[in-house]
C-alpha cells in the first residue's frame, strides 16, 4: 500500500492553523498583525542593536576580541540548546503521547516511520520557533560586525537547523523512554518538576558562580590565565559549541568543513536512532499513554484550613475560591513553575545585595534611594510577568465549564471577585516581600520604605485586574495549556498596557521623590507639602483606574460570552 | 412552566433559531426532537441562560432567564451533551461545589451528595479526581448536579449518550417520577424510540423551526401518519429521503469493497 506524505499526516495540523488565521482575519485580526509586527521588529531591533554594540566593541579589542565573541555566541548557543532540550520534552509528550489526531493516526494504515517523524517535525517547529526567531538578530549582528557577505545567512540556517534538531530527537528519545517507565500523565506531572527544577538549579548555579567577574580581567591573576579561560571551549562535545565554531570559522575565513560535517552527521545518526527507538517502544508507550491518573484524593486539608479561614463569606465565593486553590495544587504543571519563581525571587535579591553601592556617602544615599525607586519598576514587570502566567488564564480556563457556571444562580461578579482575589493576594504577598527584602537589603530610609511598599501594594491590585480584566476581554477557551495563553495576542497587550501604566505611576511619583532625594541631599527638612501630595494622589488615582476600570470592562466582556 | 416566546437566535447572517415558541406545563416530560444542526442545543442553551437570544424571551416559572437570571435558574437543573467538568475536583467535590452554586451546604447537601452518589453508583469513585472517570462516569456525575439542589424544571441535551443500559433506565425512571411529582423535563434527544415510550409530548425542529408539536397521536393525526411510528414520522417530517440517499451511497460503497 501506498503510505501518505508527511505532508498529509501532518494535515489537520496545518489546515487548524491555517483555519486561525482566516478566522482572525474575519474578526480584523490585521490590527493584531500589525501590533505583532511592530512589537516583533521593534524587539529584534533591540536584540540586535545590543548585539551589535557589544561585537562592535569586541571588535576593536586585538587579539581578545573574537575569543570574547566566540564565547558570548557559544554561550547563547549553550543557552538555547538547554532550552531547547527542556521545550523538546514538554512538547513531545503532547505531540507523541496526548495530541487529539493521534487516535486518528495511529489506527490509520500510516508506518511507523511516517508517524516518528511528522511528530518529530511537528515538536520541532512547535518547540524551535521561537529560538529561531531568536537567533535571527543574533546571527544578523555578527554578520553584520564579521563581515559575513551574503553567503552568511544560508550559512547560519545550514548550522542552526541540525542543532535545533538534535535537542527535538533528544527530547522525544527521553519523553519516550519515560512514557515507558511511568504513565503519560504522570510522567507529564513528574517532567514539570524535574525540567522546572533543573532550570532553577542552572538559573541559581549560573547567578551565583556570578559571571560578570568573566568580563573584568582584574579579577583574575593574570592576564594569561584569563585567555586561557576565554580559549577554553564551554562545551566540547555539545552542537552548540560546533555551531560556534562553524559560524565564527566562516566569519573569520577559516575554511574547517569539521564542525558543519559533526552537526549535520550527528543530526542524521540522531534521528535515525530515535527512529529505531520509536519503532521499538512506541507502541507499547502509547498504550501506557492511554491510562488514566487515577488518583484517590481526600481533599479535606483545604476546607479545614482556607475554608474555615474564609467561613465568614457566602457559600458559593467561599466554594469558587477553595475550587480554584484545589486546581492549582492538584495540576502539578501549574504549581511546579512555583519552584522557578522561588529560584528567580532569590536571584532578584542576590543581585540587589550585589549592588555596589554603599561606597560612601552621600553619594551612596543618592544610589540606594534611586535604586529602590527603580526596583518599583522592576518588582512591577516581575509581578507583571507572574501575573500575566497566573491571573491573565484564569478566564480562560473556566471555559469549557461555563455551561455549569452559566446555567447556575451564580453572580458572575462572584466569579470575578473569586478569580480577582486568588490571583492577587499571593501576588500581593510576594510584591511585599520583593520590595520589603530589597529595601531591607539596600538599607533605605523610612520614608523610601513607606513609599515603596504603598505603592507595590497600589501597583499589584491594578497589575492584578489589568491581568484579569485582558485576560476575559481576550480569552482562549480552546487552549487547554494554562502555559500557552500568556503568550497570545492577549497577553501581548495586557504587557504592554502594564508596561505602559508602571512608565505613568513611576514618571509621576518621579516628581515627589526627586524632591526627596534633593532635600536630604542638601541637608534640608524634608517637608511633604501640597505638591508632593498631588503627585502622589495621580499615582494613587492612576492604580484605582487601572484597578476598576479592567474589572468592570472584563464584567461586560464577560456577560457577552456566548458558548 | 417552561416558556419560550418569539425566541431567535442569529450568529452572524446565519439563524440558528427562527422565532420559535413553546410552553412545557408542569409534570410534563417533553421531548424536543430535530436532525443535526437544527437548533436544539441552541435553543437548550439559551434556555439555561447560557446563551443570549437575539430576540423573544424564556421564562421559567414567571422569571426571565435573561431579565432575572438568579430567581430563574435556581429552579433550574441542565444537563449539557458535553460532560466537561473540572477534571482535577473529585466526584464528590464536584457535586458539593455545585450544591455552594446554588447557596446551599451542610449536612443536607452532604447527605444529597451521597444519595446521588449511591444512586448513580458512584460512591466508590467518590474520592477519585474526575480525570479518572469514564465517559459515562462523567454523564452520571453530571446528571447528579444537575438534581442536586432539588430544581423544579430540569433542561437535559441528549441524556443517554454514553450511558449503560441500566443507567439509562434509571435515569428514564427518574425523569418519569420527576415528572410525575410536578417536575418539568425538557429534553432533546436523537433515541427517537425513547422519545415515543417517555415523552408526554414532542416538539420537531428543523432549520430553527418547529415544524410539528404535539402529542406522538397529535402528530400522527395532524400529518396523516396512520399508526407510523415516531421514528417515520419524524423522517417524513426532516427529510428521509436523505436516508435513503445514504442507504444508496453506502450500498454502493458495499458494492465498490467487494
Amino acid at each position: 500500500m501506498t503510505q501518505p506524505s508527511l505532508w498529509r499526516v501532518l494535515e489537520p495540523k496545518w489546515r487548524t492553523a491555517l483555519q486561525r488565521i482566516r478566522e482572525e482575519r474575519l474578526r480584523g485580526g490585521s490590527g493584531k498583525l500589525l501590533t505583532l509586527t511592530v512589537v516583533g521588529v521593534a524587539f529584534w531591533i533591540g536584540v540586535f542593536g545590543a548585539f551589535y554594540l557589544i561585537l562592535k566593541y569586541f571588535r576593536g579589542v586585538e587579539d581578545v576580541g573574537p575569543l570574547l565573541a566566540a564565547k558570548v555566541l557559544g554561550v547563547v548557543l549553550l543557552a538555547f540548546v538547554g532550552i531547547l532540550v527542556l521545550s523538546n520534552v514538554i512538547t513531545a509528550l503532547s505531540s507523541f503521547f496526548l495530541a487529539k489526531d493521534l487516535d486518528l493516526l495511529v489506527s490509520a494504515p500510516v508506518d511507523w516511520l511516517r508517524l516518528y517523524l511528522a511528530k518529530l517535525g511537528e515538536t520541532l517547529l512547535h518547540s524551535s520557533w521561537m529560538v529561531a526567531l531568536m537567533a535571527v538578530p543574533i546571527l544578523t549582528a555578527y554578520g553584520v560586525i564579521y563581515r559575513g557577505g551574503p553567503l552568511f545567512a544560508p550559512f547560519a540556517v545550514l548550522t542552526l537547523f541540525p542543532m535545533l534538531v538534535l535537542p527535538a530527537v533528544a527530547g522525544s528519545a527521553l519523553t519516550l523512554v519515560l512514557v515507558n517507565v511511568f504513565p503519560a500523565r504522570r510522567t507529564r506531572d513528574l517532567l514539570s518538576i524535574v525540567a522546572l527544577g533543573a532550570a532553577g538549579v542552572v538559573v541559581l548555579l549560573f547567578r551565583l558562580i556570578r559571571p560578570e567577574r568573566l568580563a573584568s580581567p582584574e579579577g583574575f591573576r593574570n592576564l594569561l590565565d584569563w585567555v586561557a579561560v576565554l580559549r577554553t571551549p564551554t562545551s566540547p562535545f555539545l552542537p552548540s559549541e560546533w555551531a560556534t565554531k562553524a559560524t565564527m570559522g566562516f566569519l573569520q575565513g577559516a575554511n574547517d568543513p569539521l564542525p558543519l560535517v559533526l552537526l549535520w552527521t550527528t543530526a542524521a545518526g540522531a534521528v535515525t536512532l530515535g527512529a529505531l527507538l520509536h519503532r521499538q517502544l512506541y507502541a507499547t508507550g502509547f498504550t501506557k499513554a492511554q491510562e488514566g491518573a487515577e488518583r484517590f484524593v481526600r481533599g479535606g486539608l483545604w476546607r479545614r484550613t482556607v475554608g474555615t479561614l474564609l467561613a465568614f463569606l457566602p457559600v458559593a465565593k467561599r466554594e469558587f475560591v477553595l475550587k480554584d486553590i484545589k486546581l492549582f495544587f492538584r495540576d502539578t504543571t501549574q504549581w511546579s513553575q512555583l519552584i522557578l519563581l522561588a529560584v528567580l525571587v532569590v536571584v532578584y535579591l542576590f543581585n540587589i545585595k550585589m549592588l555596589p553601592l554603599h561606597r560612601g556617602e552621600p553619594v551612596g544615599f543618592f544610589y540606594v534611594t534611586l535604586v529602590s525607586f527603580l526596583n518599583l519598576g522592576l518588582a512591577g514587570f516581575v509581578l507583571a510577568a507572574i501575573a500575566a502566567r497566573f491571573i491573565f488564564p484564569a478566564v480562560s480556563l473556566e471555559g469549557r465549564h461555563m455551561w455549569l457556571l452559566r446555567s447556575s444562580p451564580l453572580d458572575l461578579k462572584t466569579l470575578l471577585w473569586s478569580k480577582y482575589w486568588v490571583g492577587t493576594v499571593p501576588l500581593l504577598t510576594l510584591a511585599l516581600l520583593l520590595t520589603g527584602l530589597t529595601n531591607v537589603l539596600l538599607q533605605v530610609r523610612p520614608f523610601m520604605m513607606v513609599v515603596g511598599m504603598l505603592t507595590i501594594v497600589a501597583l499589584t491590585f491594578a497589575i492584578a485586574a489589568l491581568a484579569l480584566g485582558f485576560g476575559a476581554l481576550y480569552p482562549q477557551f480552546e487552549t487547554e495549556n494554562a502555559a500557552q495563553i500568556p503568550t497570545s495576542f492577549g497577553g501581548l497587550v495586557y504587557m504592554m498596557a502594564t508596561i505602559a501604566l508602571l512608565g505613568a505611576v513611576l514618571r509621576a511619583l518621579w516628581t515627589a521623590v526627586y524632591a526627596y532625594v534633593r532635600a536630604v541631599y542638601e541637608g534640608q527638612p524634608v517637608v511633604v507639602d501640597a505638591w508632593m501630595i498631588s503627585w502622589f494622589a495621580v499615582a494613587a488615582a492612576l492604580c484605582a483606574a487601572a484597578t476598576a476600570l479592567p474589572l468592570w470592562v472584563g464584567l461586560r466582556r464577560m456577560e457577552r460570552f456566548e458558548f | 412552566m417552561i416558556r419560550l416566546e418569539n425566541l431567535t437566535k442569529h450568529y452572524g447572517s446565519f439563524v440558528a433559531v427562527d422565532d420559535v415558541s413553546l410552553e412545557v406545563s408542569r409534570g410534563v416530560l417533553y421531548g424536543f426532537l430535530g436532525p443535526n444542526g437544527a437548533g436544539k442545543t441552541t435553543t437548550l442553551r439559551m434556555i439555561a441562560g447560557i446563551l443570549r437570544p437575539t430576540d423573544g424571551r424564556v421564562l421559567l416559572g414567571g422569571d426571565d432567564v435573561h431579565r432575572d437570571p438568579i430567581a430563574a435558574k435556581q429552579r433550574l437543573g441542565f444537563i449539557p451533551d458535553r460532560p466537561f467538568v473540572y477534571d482535577k475536583l473529585t466526584g464528590a467535590e464536584f457535586l458539593r461545589f455545585v450544591a455552594a452554586l446554588y447557596g446551599q451546604e451542610g449536612d443536607t447537601v452532604d447527605r444529597r451528595v451521597a444519595e446521588l452518589l449511591e444512586v448513580f453508583e458512584l460512591t466508590s469513585w467518590k474520592d477519585e479526581l474526575v480525570e479518572a472517570y469514564s465517559h459515562g462516569m462523567r454523564q452520571k456525575l453530571i446528571i447528579s448536579s444537575a438534581l442536586i439542589h432539588r430544581p423544579e424544571y430540569i433542561v437535559v441535551d441528549e441524556p443517554m449518550v454514553g450511558l449503560d443500559p441500566k443507567a439509562a433506565r434509571l435515569l428514564k425512571d427518574i425523569f418519569r417520577q420527576f415528572a410525575s411529582r410536578g417536575g418539568t423535563v425538557l429534553m432533546s434527544t436523537h433515541t427517537l424510540e425513547v422519545a415515543e415510550a417517555m415523552c408526554d409530548r414532542v416538539a420537531i425542529i428543523q432549520h430553527g423551526k418547529i415544524v410539528a408539536e404535539g402529542t406522538v397521536d397529535d402528530l400522527r393525526r395532524q400529518h396523516r401518519a396512520g399508526d407510523a411510528s415516531l421514528e417515520e414520522l419524524f423522517l417524513k417530517l426532516t427529510g428521509g429521503a436523505q436516508v435513503r440517499e445514504l442507504a444508496e451511497v453506502l450500498g454502493h460503497g458495499a458494492d465498490g469493497a467487494s
